[in-house]
């Protein structure tokens, strides 16, 4: 009896989930259509799935691994730079730019990764931040090819595509944002094969008990490793992404407020989910955008946010759907 | 040439110096209670701007004295109201709640004392030069090198002879035998907090009078701190110690030879430890990894 009890919440979950599958991407697929109906703008939509994206290659290994990386922005910001360095200084290519800027972004976090596997807990998180702040004093001071304080100006996206066949993503409308979201549909894609595979099935019992896990044989350092490579590829993508989003790259994409960003979004949706962080960025961008726009003090207000959320609203939105679901 | 080397090793003693505070107060609270106070920072420019609106009332050397200690109260609220709530969460919950503290911490000085820079005036004995020759070696210098020294003896003293030093010391081997031989252990977190808060108030208070004050002084000397935690070994307050003395040497003599590299140089410590000594110089094996 309890087997069928079980199997009959199991279908409702799965149905559940399927719900909860096709109204998120139906939401994002029309999003150009009922954002502006709320006073947003595509570039905005264009914003949430970029960030959703980082937040949810951090969330690989936050949530999914339990390890704690407070330095995310590194990687991202470098996949930004990445991607404008290659624009502005090799080719003329979208493509190029983003496999440039993932490469640049993932490798350089997959050998960092190597030196901090060891560490667990507040000194992993900040040993990543100190390594993270070398990168943005890197891009601020080499002023000659990063443009400095300013930024890296004078790259566009281009169009992809030879011609007769062509893309034309160049103006920053809906093109572009079906063009994103595209690929943040493969990147997330390719994030939940890993996460169901017998790979990702490992790093949530690293989470769970690490020592079990040992015990068990499990090579712990060696996955811990992986997740954090995987994780900083991701993230680094979504840095090109921005990069291409804005036409512009700066040194606070590097800065180790926007890995704050990164993990309050995560906690925000829910840091054991799969979808939290993308709704956390959504939540988090759009409060932003409007505390910005409507005070100088806007700092005070997000720190606010953190300081509840972390108070009062730990499990994040998700993670309390589904612990009252469960009850 | 000589003068230009003995310019940057005064110049590395005294940014040591400051690493020095800032990161042993950080490594206290990290050591005892496992937070990262990102807003440690903004700890030290609050300890600053006290001094800035105390000295017109009791005078330099009386807001040398009160500031650090109003900075080390105003760290007992915010760690009963808010950080005593998360010790035994996970980590991650420690880092977003101080980060976010930080936030309003400088948007709060921001609103308070303006955005702009603000001079802090040192009494006349101390802006003399000691020589017309040591002309860029003030007394202050000195003052500040001998403060820097005279507390972190106090500290090291306090820790290994007073009864509540000898309790933080414990508890940072092993919190629970130090909560079951009957000691309040959220009193002694409380305490060490505060401890951690005056340091850095008194960071804030002798760099204001080297930089001046301004909303996010205490930015640039948070990542340096962490970094001289990593190098000198997290779980060891003399390891944190050398660390900042380390780095800021470094930083400092980098900048007579090339200086674009004086904030590189410091990470390429951090990389050098963690690649060839990863516990730290003087880190206890286990603690922590």
């Amino acid at each position: 009896m309890t087997t069928a009890v079980v199997a009959a919440g199991e279908a409702r979950s799965v149905s559940r989930k399927t719900l909860i599958l096709i109204a998120i991407w139906a939401a994002l697929l029309s999003a150009p259509l009922w954002l502006p109906l709320l006073g947003g703008y595509t570039a905005l939509a264009g914003r949430v799935l970029v960030f959703g994206l980082a937040a949810m290659g951090l969330n690989m290994l936050l949530g999914f691994t339990g390890v704690l990386s407070f330095g995310h922005a590194a990687y991202f910001g470098l996949g930004a730079y990445g991607a404008g360095l290659t624009l502005r200084y090799l080719a003329h290519s979208t493509p190029a730019a983003i496999a440039a800027g993932t490469l640049l972004g993932g490798l350089a976090g997959t050998l960092f990764g190597l030196l901090i596997v060891r560490r667990r807990g507040v000194y992993f998180a900040m040993c990543t931040i100190a390594f993270g702040q070398l990168w943005y004093y890197l891009a601020y001071s080499w002023n000659s090819v990063t443009g400095g304080f300013d930024g890296l100006r004078d790259f566009h996206r281009e169009a992809i595509g030879i011609p007769p066949l062509v893309l034309d993503i160049t103006d920053g409308g809906t093109t572009f944002y079906y063009f994103l979201l595209a690929i943040f549909a493969g990147a997330v894609g390719l994030m939940g094969f890993i996460l169901r595979s017998p790979f990702g099935r490992t790093l949530l019992a690293i989470r769970e008990n690490e020592r079990r896990a040992r015990f068990l044989g499990i090579p712990i350092e060696r996955h811990i490793w992986l997740s954090f490579s995987i994780s900083c590829f991701f993230t680094a993508l979504a840095g090109t992404l921005y990069a291409l989003l804005n036409n512009f790259a700066d040194p606070l994409t590097l800065h180790y407020s926007l890995s704050g960003y990164f993990v309050v979004m995560t906690v925000i949706g829910g840091m054991r989910t799969f979808w939290g962080p993308l709704l956390g960025a959504a939540v988090f961008v759009m409060l932003q955008d409007y505390i910005s726009s409507m005070t100088v003090n806007w700092m005070s207000f997000v720190g606010v946010i953190f300081i509840l959320v972390v108070l009062f609203f730990p499990r994040g939105l998700l993670g309390m759907m589904r612990r009252r679901v469960a009850a | 040439m000589a003068q230009v080397i003995l310019f940057n090793v005064t110049n590395g003693l005294i940014i040591g110096a400051f690493y020095v505070l800032m990161a042993l107060g950080l490594s206290l609270i990290l050591n005892l209670s496992n937070v990262i106070n990102f807003a440690h920072g903004n700890f030290l420019a609050l300890g600053g701007y006290l001094a800035f609106t105390l000295s017109p009332v009791l005078g330099y050397w009386g807001a040398l004295l009160v500031s650090p200690l109003l900075t080390a109260l105003i760290g007992v609220v915010v760690e009963r109201l808010m950080i005593r709530r998360i010790y035994n969460r996970d980590p991650v919950y420690s880092l977003l709640l101080t980060f976010g503290l930080a936030f309003v911490l400088q948007d709060g000085a921001r609103y308070i004392w303006g955005p702009n820079g603000l001079p802090m005036g040192l009494p006349e004995v101390l802006a003399q030069p000691i020589t017309s020759t040591l002309f860029f070696i003030t007394w202050y210098r000195i003052f500040m090198v001998a403060i820097v020294i005279v507390t972190v003896i106090g500290l090291f003293a306090f820790l290994r002879y007073s009864r509540i030093g000898l309790r933080i010391r414990a508890g940072t081997f092993d919190l629970e035998t130090v909560a079951t031989l009957g000691v309040n252990v959220r009193h002694l977190r409380t305490l060490n907090f505060a401890v951690g808060c005056l340091l850095a108030g008194l960071s804030g208070v002798l760099a204001a009078g080297q930089i001046g004050l301004n909303p996010n002084m205490g930015d640039d000397l948070l990542m340096p701190s962490f970094i001289a935690i990593i190098v000198g070994g997290v779980g060891s307050l003399i390891g944190t110690l050398i660390g900042g003395l380390l780095i800021g040497m470094a930083a400092a003599l980098t900048t007579v030879f090339y200086p674009a590299a004086s904030e590189a140089v410091i990470y390429a410590i951090m990389m050098a430890v963690l690649l060839l000594r990863p516990r730290g110089l003087i880190g206890e094996e286990g603690m922590m990894s």
